[in-house]
């Protein structure tokens, strides 16, 4: 410590600093490929339409490879007794709330990933392992997950769901919007299964235009809301329905992209590497300060 | 000075005490439930569900393991930047104890992770935007520093000690001065090390407190604010001092020795203002939300909030104010008892109690499994450091070679 001099302080700090310098500008270009295309797609659930079939749940866990039971229990409506949540087993599911207007047409609400423009879990995970694809898919990548669970505490709409049973290679599920099927071209499989229609597909800036066309046309059918539109910056799915939407249990948020405070203070105490490396500057020079007006009785 | 006769050196005291069996056994209860969260995953030993992602493992072992092992950058910047010389007594126990936390932390994120496996992975795979991702980068280099800068205590322990025995012996000659020359090269370097050491700590112990602001909405207002990253880094420094006290106490009535009064009151004295700065924040961001209105309601939150902050900070810091307080080896070290009672606190209300997912089935409490591997590693942190301090030169002992009545008698009289 106190053999070092002036000039060897110096020439470390200057080597150090340049070591920073260079890790900065790598990380700026790390990650490039979240995209947020003008022509991205969106699936439109009009829920004064949706019949509580179950159809989709079927189809979904078909698509996916999940174990199932056979497509005859999914008629079965006593599920509807308690509000169900997406799972590792179950990417999407559909709850029951009572009508108001009408008791003998309940409502019925598909919940899955709501396929954020700005999405949590992409600018939460830990090693990137989540990625807003040009489609409008947010997707999880296995190869890079390493199972910390920061997008489950990330995720506005608690959505991802983890396999807490598996002690080797758990892994994240939730919906993925059909990636591997629309890219061939297909519907997302709960979209091609929908006996009523009350899901649409295509892109989201027609999507929108539909909903308030619809809205327009049927004002007395719907609330004049559409929750997606703004909501985390939007989402890929929409929805209209006949009551308040935090009746039938969505949250309530604001515009804002929930990843927007967090990525603006990390961003701030990072920028550059300037705040650290103004830090580290600061301290060495406060230390080669006192090194020279050290106490008399120093004990080295 | 005051302790000029002081110099680092191991205890000489037995391993096995009453109290060390006591440790050992709980070391090994954690270790099994460890050892079936590996084999039969976490669901099998935790409370955890898609509800409550994160649990005890994240808000005590890793949240208030970091801030707890602030200790060591606290006193590194006090003892080597500032170069306040008469603390170097208590640098070397503090870093130990801030190596020591450091790796159990790494070691529960480790345990709590579903692939363990995958540690490496942000090594390689970066993602800039993610705050949990800057906690562990700069947790990793700055454990890479700390064990830098504990080199010196093991070289100084080997040097003119190397002796090997039978064919090794040949080697005796080269190690010795392979670790001069290591000695010497820390030596020169070090100072790099120790800055940034510092500047790493207060970059990550910040960056904690960004953790839960993506959560947004799901966390309770009382601690739901964009100054948590300030409110974390001002209570990782105000808790510094006091563990350090609260160690040093309880390290020196567990060794017999004197507790070095004089320092500790001191560091008592400077742990006050700290206390002080991060009290006026974090009151001053309660009534720029006007986030007070929830302490009206009577729920686990509000009762949870005021506990943290009158038994955490307010208490200890009207304390630490008193003169006969810090004068007290008994009061200094309640004083600092409370302050880390109430970071401890802080963190697990941070991360557990103030989390409330929308959509939930019930509330989530640590289950017997949980417990077990946080008491089992804190139990294993407290043998190590044990086993360390009887082995290596790290705690400040009279030195015999000096009699204080002969060079330097007159105790005080260069001050």
């Amino acid at each position: 410590m106190e053999k070092q001099n002036r000039r060897d302080f110096f020439k470390t700090a200057a080597v150090l600093g340049t070591t920073i310098t260079g890790l900065s500008t790598s990380t700026t270009k790390a990650e490039a490929k979240n995209i947020l295309s003008e022509d991205r797609m969106g699936v439109l659930v009009d829920t004064t339409t949706c019949i509580g079939c179950r159809n989709c749940e079927w189809a979904c866990k078909k698509a996916h490879g999940l174990p199932s039971e056979p497509f005859e229990k999914f008629s079965d409506r006593s599920v509807f007794k308690n509000m169900r949540r997406p799972d590792t087993k179950a990417l999407t599911v559909v709850n029951e709330y009572d009508n108001p207007q009408n008791s003998a047409i309940p409502i019925n609400v598909k919940v899955q990933c709501m396929h954020c423009d700005h999405p949590a879990c992409v600018s939460a995970c830990i090693v990137g392992a989540f990625s807003k694809n040009e489609n409008g898919a947010v997707t999880w990548n296995t190869k890079k997950c390493i199972g910390c669970r920061y997008c489950m505490v990330a995720c506005p709409f608690q959505v991802p769901a983890f396999e807490f049973d598996k002690a080797i290679n758990p892994e994240i599920r939730k919906c993925d919007f059909c990636f591997e099927r629309t890219k061939t071209g297909k519907l997302p499989a709960c979209v091609e299964i929908c006996p009523v229609e009350a899901l649409t597909y295509g892109p989201r800036t027609d999507l929108i235009k539909i909903a308030r066309e619809r809205i327009k046309r049927n004002p007395e059918n719907y609330v004049n809301h559409i929750y997606g539109e703004y909501e985390v910056g939007g989402t890929s799915w929409l929805y209209i329905a006949s009551e308040e939407f935090q009746k039938l249990a969505f949250p309530k948020l604001g515009d804002k992209p929930a990843p927007g405070v967090s990525e603006s203070i990390q961003h701030g105490i990072f920028a550059y590497f300037v705040p650290p490396a103004s830090l580290y500057a600061l301290l060495g020079g406060l230390m080669w300060i006192t090194k020279n007006r050290k106490d008399p009785g120093e004990a080295e | 000075m005051i302790n000029s006769y002081m110099k680092p050196a191991p205890v000489s005291k037995k391993f096995i005490t009453p109290g060390v069996i006591v440790l050992i056994i709980l070391a090994i209860n954690g270790l099994s439930f460890l050892f079936a969260r590996l084999v039969f995953g976490i669901g099998a030993v935790t409370n955890l569900n898609n509800q409550y992602p994160w649990g005890i493992w994240i808000g005590i072992d890793v949240a208030a393991g970091v801030a707890l092992a602030a200790g060591g950058f606290t006193t590194a910047a006090l003892g080597h930047v500032m170069h306040r010389s008469h603390y170097h007594d208590i640098v070397r126990p503090a870093l130990l104890t801030a190596l020591l936390g450091y790796t159990f932390v790494a070691l529960s994120v480790s345990v709590d992770i579903g692939r363990w496996y995958y540690i490496w992975h942000p090594l390689i795979m970066w993602n800039g935007t993610s705050a949990l991702f800057e906690v562990g980068i700069c947790v990793m280099i700055y454990m890479s520093v700390l064990y830098i800068e504990f080199l010196p205590v093991i070289t100084e322990r080997f040097i003119n000690h190397v002796h090997l025995k039978g064919i090794f012996s040949v080697l005796n000659k080269r190690i010795e001065k392979l670790l001069l020359l290591l000695d010497r090269g820390l030596s020169k370097v070090m100072f790099v090390f120790i800055i940034l050491g510092v500047v790493l700590s207060t970059l990550h112990q910040s960056s904690l407190g960004t953790l839960m602001i993506i959560a947004g909405p799901k966390m309770h207002p009382l601690w739901q604010t964009p100054i948590l990253p300030l409110l974390f880094l001002l209570s990782a420094i105000s808790v510094g001092f006091p563990m350090v006290i609260f160690e040093s106490l309880l390290a020196s009535r567990s060794f017999g020795q004197k507790p070095e009064m004089e320092v500790l009151s001191n560091l008592g004295t400077m742990a006050a203002p700290i206390l002080g700065v991060y009290l006026a924040f974090k009151i001053g961001d309660m009534f720029v939300r006007e986030t007070f209105v929830y302490l009206t309601e009577f729920n686990t939150a509000s009762v949870m909030f005021v506990i943290e902050v009158l038994f955490g900070v307010i208490i200890p810091l009207r304390m630490f104010l008193s003169k006969d307080v810090r004068k007290s080896p008994l009061w200094l070290f309640i004083a600092s008892s409370l302050v880390i009672f109430g970071v401890l606190l802080n963190r697990i209300n941070n991360f557990v109690t103030a989390y409330t997912p929308p959509y939930s089935f019930g509330s989530y409490f640590p289950s017997i499994g949980e417990i077990s591997v946080t008491i089992g590693f804190a139990s294993l942190l407290i043998l190590l450091y044990r086993v360390i301090v009887l082995n290596f030169p790290v705690i400040s002992l009279p030195d015999k070679n000096y009699s204080p009545h002969t060079k330097f008698a007159i105790k005080g009289s260069d001050q």
